[in-house]
């Protein structure tokens, strides 16, 4: 794989945060291991599951608010884990603990950003959200705007953002089920992709949620029990852990600070942007706030996610140090070569063996495959409904569309989006895809988060300023990443990168809000006031909630 | 009708205090949160050698660690404290309102 931590400078923050959250990770030649039987039951104990909940969820997803958002019935509590095991995919458990593992402090730098986003949705986005959105976010930005243009937007960023999160989640499983379960490479992308759209085809978002809630469970116990059992040998002292780790460790006292990763301030500034405005605009996180019944359970959902994330981002942080202890000093654990079989990323399964024997190495196996699953999962019911929801119905269809042919079309786009990410994965399987996720979290800055914060809270935004400023941020943060290290030197070969930081998101984000407000001022348009003259209507309703869309009656 | 009910909750004096409380409470909590996680930021990248700072005299802890974890907690905190507030007094405000308006 490529080092989480060899490369210097900026370029190795993008190619972390990439790797921490889903890719890099995973990414790179596996080598095909023994096939794990206990770990394969207990994958089929999963699968067998959900599949379970998934036929008692077809049942009752009858209407497209079934389908789109579980009939809004969702508690705060439930839907703030569904969102955790949403956001914690197997990369950022596996990616975090192995840069632990490597370099120590700068682990923490990383479990930091992923998680800060989060308040800021709560104070700024979570109740008018749920106040003014039905199904998508796409509801939102186009609430007082032409429905036209900016669904055909809000589409475009949507499926952009799920296209490069799916490939990479997709290249990823097939790797880490291959290295686990010795299961061939193309099987695995196969039988992720079936599994998937069978929970979304069939369950619709009441199967997606409890997938992403038991995961979420299952992922969050596996992990404190490794903590427990790491800090037990310690007598739960944290000194006596860190003075241990740093004398086994061959960066010494280097690991108890930050290290090389963050040397170039406008990366770490542009990164920081992206992972927390990104955070903000992903598609697949804003649908959540949907299936609870009003903004008082939205907010309970951000309160519970935070909560679990962060609390799993501390859990992630003492397995890499308790694998620097217990499996980089343990020969059993390394090959000839003396480096920790399976790569770096490992630190955390091989830590599963050495506190729990080979029976817990098969849980947290399988947890790792569930998790795959409840992201891939969300992913394509995201990617189902901006086709269903905005494209179909509201763009092609005018609105004019029965719930009947709405539904069918969403179940069609499940199967189309999952066929695509299956074929994706298996011809992606050897290309660098390191920048991926980095990408989807800038044009998700980029591109959905400003149209959508601008639309709830600047009376003065119109119809023109959102779409030339939303398809100004996506082409940018695309364009930028292309001339970066990432695809410039690293894929296409060139020698020296034309845009020389790591992270697109401070200068595509302020581009996009900055054409935004400009061509909204310029527009002198009948249409445009018209689209301010509804503002005062759309903030009575995302203050009070009144004529919010409620729960269904299930 | 419905444009009736909406002149009558802006003209609510209690409307113009729910919106001007949660926004103040809303944009402070963010600019907390903003503030101590670019501070953070800052520190790694500019002065990484001062959260290698040991926690007291002799112990291979630094303060780094606590720093971080403080961090983490802080943004639980804060959504904590914000929903503490919003799904009380702002519901109740938003509830009379409506209340008041119909």
């Amino acid at each position: 794989m490529r080092s989480l931590y060899a490369i210097p400078g900026a370029g190795a923050l993008i190619a972390v945060a990439t790797a921490a959250h889903a890719a890099g990770a995973l990414e790179g030649p596996a080598e095909k291991q023994a096939t794990n039987w206990t770990a394969i039951a207990m994958f089929m104990a999963f699968v067998l599951g959900t599949l379970g909940i998934t036929y008692w969820a077809a049942r009752r997803t009858r209407s497209t608010a079934d389908f789109y958002t579980a009939g809004g019935g969702i508690t705060g509590f439930q839907n703030g884990l569904a969102i955790a095991g949403d956001y914690m995919s197997a990369a950022s458990f596996l990616g975090i603990s192995a840069l632990v593992y490597t370099s120590g402090f700068d682990g923490l730098i990383y479990s930091i950003g992923f998680l800060v986003g989060w308040p800021i949705i709560l104070f700024l986005m979570a109740e008018r959200l749920r106040n003014l959105g039905k199904f998508t976010f796409a509801d939102v930005a186009s609430y007082r705007l032409g429905q036209t243009p900016v669904r055909t937007l809000a589409a475009c960023g949507s499926l952009t953002v799920v296209a490069f999160y799916l490939i990479a989640q997709m290249v990823g499983a097939g790797q880490l089920i291959k290295l686990l379960f010795g299961l061939d490479y193309m099987y695995a992308v196969i039988l992720v992709g079936v599994l998937m759209i069978m929970y979304v085809m069939f369950g619709g978002m009441l199967a997606t949620t409890w997938v992403q809630i038991i995961k979420a469970v299952l992922l969050l116990s596996g992990a404190s029990f490794m903590a427990i059992m790491v800090l037990a040998q310690f007598g739960f002292n944290f000194e006596a852990l860190f003075a241990k780790a740093v004398e086994v460790h061959p960066k010494k006292l280097a690991i108890m600070q930050p290290g090389t990763l963050v040397s170039d301030p406008i990366s770490a500034i542009s990164l920081g942007i992206a992972l927390m405005f990104g955070t903000a605009g992903l598609p697949h996180i804003l649908m959540r706030f949907f299936t609870v019944a009003d903004a008082k359970e939205a907010r309970k959902s951000v309160f519970w996610a935070t909560t679990f994330i962060g609390y799993f981002y501390i859990l992630t942080f003492i397995i890499g140090f308790g694998a620097i202890v217990l499996v980089s000093t343990n020969p059993a654990f390394m090959d000839a070569a003396g480096k920790l079989m399976g790569g770096n990323n490992m630190a955390a399964i091989h830590l599963a063996n050495a506190v729990g024997g080979n029976i817990f190495l098969g849980f947290i196996s399988a947890v790792a495959f569930a998790t795959i699953l409840a992201v891939v999962s969300g992913l394509t019911l995201a990617g189902a409904s901006a086709v269903s929801h905005d494209l179909y119905a509201s763009v092609f269809r005018r609105g004019r569309v029965n719930e009947v042919q709405e539904l069918r079309v969403s179940k069609m786009a499940t199967v189309v989006l999952g066929v695509v990410a299956i074929v994706l994965g298996i011809v992606f399987e050897k290309q660098n895809i390191a920048f991926m996720v980095g990408l989807a979290f800038a044009i998700a800055a980029s591109a959905n988060f400003p149209v959508l914060f601008l639309s709830m809270t600047w009376k003065g935004l119109t119809t023109r300023g959102a779409v030339i400023g939303g398809f100004i941020g996506l082409i940018s943060a695309v364009a930028l990443t292309v001339l970066s290290k990432a695809i410039w030197v690293d894929i296409i070969g060139n020698k020296t990168a034309i845009f020389p930081y790591s992270s697109p998101a401070l200068f595509s984000m302020s581009a996009a809000f900055f054409a935004t407000w400009l061509f909204s001022v310029l527009d002198g348009s009948k249409a445009a006031q018209e689209e301010k003259d509804r503002y005062e209507a759309q903030f009575i309703r995302s203050q009070t909630g009144l004529g919010a869309e409620g729960a269904s009656s299930h | 009708m419905q444009n009736e009910v909406h002149k009558r909750i802006v003209g609510n004096a209690k409307f113009a205090e729910l919106v001007s409380r949660r926004s103040s409470y809303a944009w402070m909590l963010s600019i907390v949160m903003l503030v101590i996680y670019y501070a953070f930021i800052v520190v790694v990248a500019f002065w990484p050698g001062l959260f290698g700072t040991p926690l007291v005299e002799g112990s291979v802890t630094t303060i780094g660690f606590p720093i971080g974890i403080a961090v983490i907690l802080s943004a639980i905190a804060l959504t904590g404290l914000y929903v503490r507030r919003a799904n009380t007094e702002f519901d109740d405000l938003a509830r009379k309102v409506i209340e008041e308006t119909r």
